[in-house]
């Protein structure tokens, strides 16, 4: 009973657009939502610096290696932002480096393809990139408070991560043949995988009904994925590189691009565990993890050391 | 080896401009004092965003409750003479 009317004022507040902030009473459902989706994208930012820290050393000109460098910090930004957000809602920042490496916390699949060549680095930004803002430009709409704001923040640091992407492509693609080759390549393996990147479609999305109803997604896997193809078409058009999608055309009375069948095979078989990359990726992560362990013991000692002094001082 | 973590929570708080308050932009963690002003400064503050870093200890913020529970701020809605249009100004009076 008490639960009812709670449940009740919980919805009223989310239909009148008052954000839900970390100490207001919540369903549980909307908590668990909340924390494996924010944790999700953390994940996503972190594990995603991987692909792109491939070609960091093999840059090639000073400029796009300082460009590069600072998109990844960017994104490791992003990973810290979203962990805090995530952290409100009475989980603590090492249980969900736990989750991640146990295997019982995901992250988007479209980090699991290798990044064979300096075209790809074009291509994530523009497309993985440009895929993620979609999302996130939405996401600044979420119901709960610490997720809206740092979506916020994450959409003004992204503004140039696409730009940066597509300007490598528009270079490629304007090069030698080999290079508009290369562009071509990247574009082809790259697509497929960033139009994933929105989820499965409505009718099979299982979380997709009540995430709407309380405004923790403000609009539907296909509803953003259809934004991100009519955005998208034009740029590559532009610059003289096709789509791998023979069914992708211009629908003049609907106003939307039409697109073939996604293969939805590959996309669960990625998100089970069986991508190129995935064994890769989490290994790479908790070695990594495992090996700055020092350094957080020698931070833990150095700052109880000093506590002590300022106390006996 | 002993088990680590991840340092404690900190809230951050952005001045964008001299004269402006603080607001708070996020959160972050570190294990002192000076690490957690580092991290700010390469987290929050990358793009100008401002010229002024506050740091607060998440356990040391004491809050109100959450808005669920109204009583705590019933009072400001009763004393209605705390905002100025609660007063009658003759016709014609300027400047007040
Ligand atoms: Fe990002
Ligand atoms: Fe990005």
């Amino acid at each position: 009973m008490e639960n009812a009317k709670k449940l009740e004022a919980f919805q009223a507040k989310i239909d009148a657009d008052i954000k839900i902030e970390p100490k207001d009473w919540m369903p549980e459902k909307y908590r668990r939502t909340l924390i494996r989706q924010i944790s999700q994208h953390a994940h996503s930012e972190v594990i995603g610096m991987q692909p792109e820290g491939n070609w960091l050393t093999r840059a090639p000109s000073l400029r796009s290696k300082k460009i590069l460098m600072a998109k990844i910090q960017d994104e490791a930004g992003h990973g810290l932002y979203l962990y805090c957000a995530a952290e409100t809602l009475g989980i603590k920042r090492e249980q969900f480096l736990e989750w991640l490496h146990e295997g019982k916390a995901k992250y988007s699949s479209v980090f699991n393809y290798p990044t064979l060549t300096w075209a790809d680095i074009g291509a994530i930004g523009w497309l993985v990139d440009g895929a993620a803002i979609v999302n996130q430009v939405s996401l600044q709409g979420t119901s709960y408070g610490p997720y809206s704001r740092a979506m916020v923040k994450i959409c003004m640091e992204e503004s140039f991560h696409q730009r940066q992407g597509y300007e490598i492509m528009v270079t490629l693609a304007n090069g030698t043949k080999e290079q508009k080759e290369m562009a071509q390549d990247a574009l082809n393996r790259w697509w497929w995988p960033s139009i994933m990147m929105f989820g499965p479609h409505d009718a099979d999305s299982a979380h997709s009904n009540q995430s709407l109803k309380w405004k923790i997604k403000r609009e539907s896997n296909d509803e953003l994925r259809q934004k991100f193809i009519d955005k998208t078409v034009e740029q590559g058009e532009h610059i003289g590189l096709s789509f791998p999608d023979p069914d992708l055309k211009w629908n003049k009375s609907s106003g939307h691009y039409e697109y073939g069948k996604i293969n939805w095979n590959e996309f669960w078989n990625v998100v089970k565990g069986y991508g190129p990359g995935n064994k890769k990726r989490l290994a790479h992560h908790k070695d990594a993890h495992e090996e700055g362990s020092w350094v957080r013991q020698g931070a833990i000692a150095y700052a109880k050391k000093k506590r002590s002094i300022q106390k006996t001082a | 080896m002993e088990k680590d973590n991840q340092g404690v929570l900190w809230e951050v708080f952005i001045q964008v401009k001299a004269g402006r308050p603080f607001k708070h932009v996020g959160s972050l963690h570190a294990y002192d004092k000076e690490m957690a002003m580092q991290s700010a400064r390469d987290l929050y503050t990358r793009r100008n965003e401002g010229n002024g870093i506050w740091l607060v200890k998440a356990d040391d913020i004491v809050s109100s409750q959450s808005v669920d529970d109204e009583a705590f701020f019933d009072p400001s809605n009763d004393k209605v003479y705390r905002h100025p249009t609660f007063y009658k100004v003759p016709d014609g009076v300027k400047h007040i």
